[in-house]
């Protein structure tokens, strides 16, 4: 899922000098799961921002509010006269929330209150991490089921780099090799053969170097009679 | 065109090569550089120039190359994948080789988080085998990584580096053998300090016949200090500092004739493994080191072949 850890309430009060409405929208799926932007998360950074208002005599009106999926229009519809009625809205969505909500309502200024970090898994309480770069091309059958790509600091394809110590990334000795993992996992397998083929460079044009990507499923298009469709038929 | 370099001509004659390293200034006035270099010059077949080593932003190594080459010195710029992609490699290894650079080091690089310039993005596009492989085409089939065929093929001999000190331990060799088959045709393997494990390896090595299909340099660090060695074993990843080491340098009287001691036997001893072809020296920030590093362990004259 997407992982996203919440900006400083100080840096979001900041970014909201001079707003007087001031709508927090969280998102229930992936960021109230890693508990950065959910029901409690939009609430708690409500009454920071309040306490702040108050403090300075900023004079803020705050509103909060969590809906489904932020990164779809349906779902944001459903608070559109609470986002109208605001003059700055703080997404504790992920960026794609965010984006949704500002691009279908492009005369209100929508301020991001988390940072999108990664997209990862909770590996335990409290702990996250990261395993997908969204490539354009899963070649995890090729490594054990282990992402090299983004796993390994240097997204090396043909095995481990030299500062490999003690099953340890030589970025950060708490964080693993993915390589010696890879590693691990095929021998368990009975597969290190694997690893004895030179690998071909990893075509980046499928990931975001080949610009920014979009999928259109013409199985799937409906013709453009809805009114809000401009997006959604290319 | 197909003149082979010193290096080459060395290694396949089957004489012990002797390589050194030389750190670029982190400006862009060559004079210390170049004045380093006509004193050492003579005490090695040729020289690595390195690549922004420890992603620390240095006068660039083929920028070095040009002005040492000038000096007589023979060149190996490293070159690694950390801050090029493959149109930016591809194009320096031409450019390498339009001015008369004939050996070239393959390396992915250093993390740039361990640098002076943090905030920078890594780009890794390659790896230092998918590096190898590209240039290994480029000079055999003149074709460029995407089958495109260029107008003329570079000249260069090829190089890698290896580390036995890094884990998996039981893959290294065979990813050396990988590094061979995508064009190595010298290692320069990372600063050996303990000696047995070098051995073990090297036993996995000549049991695979790599040596027979590569020139191993066992690399070696002069130090001055035990707390240089600490530092090693503690806090550089991939390498292994044995603690009697250690504790031999922390007796002596004189750390820095000690540390001279230490890796001329390191040499002597390079010298009787079997399939070991040559030395590496990294004198980082002590190169002046080693003419007599060369000197004492009965290296000199260096011939060019
Ligand atoms: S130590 Fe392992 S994970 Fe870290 S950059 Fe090297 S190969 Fe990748």
């Amino acid at each position: 899922m997407i992982i996203g850890e919440r900006k400083k309430v100080s840096e979001i009060a900041e970014m909201l000098a001079g707003k007087k409405k001031i709508l927090v929208s969280g998102c229930r799926t992936c960021v109230a799961i890693c508990m950065a932007g959910g029901e409690k998360e939009v609430s708690e950074l409500s009454s920071a921002l309040m306490l702040i208002s108050d403090r300075d005599g900023l004079g803020w009106k705050m509103e909060e509010n969590v809906v489904e999926r932020q990164c779809e229009k349906e779902w944001v519809r459903e608070i559109d006269d609470k986002i109208r009625n605001a003059d700055a809205i703080v997404s504790l969505a992920c960026g794609l929330g965010a984006q949704t909500v500002a691009d279908m309502y492009p005369e209100k200024e929508v301020y991001p209150g988390l940072n999108t970090t990664f997209l990862g898994v909770p590996e335990e309480q409290g702990v996250w991490s990261e395993k997908c770069l969204a490539c354009g091309e899963c070649i995890i059958h090729t490594t054990g089921g282990i992402c090299p790509v983004s796993r390994c600091a240097k997204s090396m394809r043909n095995g481990p780099c030299g500062g490999s110590s003690n099953g340890k990334c030589e970025v950060d000795p708490d964080t693993d090799c993915a390589w010696v993992a890879i590693y691990d996992r095929l021998k368990l397998q009975g597969r290190l053969d694997m690893m004895t083929d030179v690998i071909e460079p990893k075509d980046w044009s499928k990931s975001h170097s080949g610009g920014r990507r979009k999928i259109v499923r013409k199985d799937l298009l409906i013709q453009p009679t809805d009114s809000s469709g401009k997006e959604v038929v290319e | 065109m197909s003149e082979q370099s010193n290096l080459e001509k060395i290694l396949s004659s089957g004489k012990f090569a002797v390589t050194a390293e030389i750190g670029p200034p982190r400006g862009a006035d060559p004079t210390e550089m170049i004045e380093l270099a006509r004193k050492i010059k003579g005490s090695a077949d040729a020289f690595n120039l390195t690549d922004n080593q420890t992603a620390i932003v240095r006068l660039s190594s083929i920028g070095s190359a040009v002005l040492l080459m000038k000096e007589g010195i023979e060149p190996v710029i490293q070159m690694t994948c950390r801050d090029r992609n493959r149109i930016a490699l591809q194009s320096d290894l031409l450019g390498a080789s339009a001015i008369g650079v004939k050996n070239v080091l393959c390396l992915t690089g250093d993390h740039h988080t361990f640098g002076n310039e943090k905030s920078a993005k890594g780009v890794f596009d390659l790896d230092s085998i998918s590096l190898l492989n590209t240039f290994k085409n480029m000079r055999d089939t003149k074709k460029q990584l995407s089958g495109e065929e260029l107008d003329s093929a570079p000249n260069i001999y090829l190089g890698a580096a290896e580390n036995p000190f890094a884990t998996p331990y039981e893959y290294r060799a065979i990813r050396m053998a990988k590094k061979v088959k995508a064009g190595a045709q010298f290692i320069q393997t990372q600063a050996i300090f303990d000696l047995d494990w070098f051995e073990r390896w090297m036993a996995e090595v000549r049991k695979m016949d790599l040596h027979e299909k590569v020139h191993i340099l066992g690399g070696v660090i002069p130090v001055k200090s035990a707390g240089a060695l600490r530092y090693m074993k503690n806090k550089v990843p991939g390498m292994i500092v044995p603690d009697a080491l250690i504790g031999r340098m922390n007796r002596a009287e004189d750390k820095k004739e000690e540390g001279i001691q230490i890796c001329i036997e390191m040499i002597e001893r390079l010298k009787q493994i079997e399939g070991v072809h040559g030395v590496h020296i990294m004198a980082v920030m002590w190169e002046q080191i080693v003419p007599r590093l060369v000197t004492d362990s009965k290296l000199m004259p260096r011939t060019s072949v």
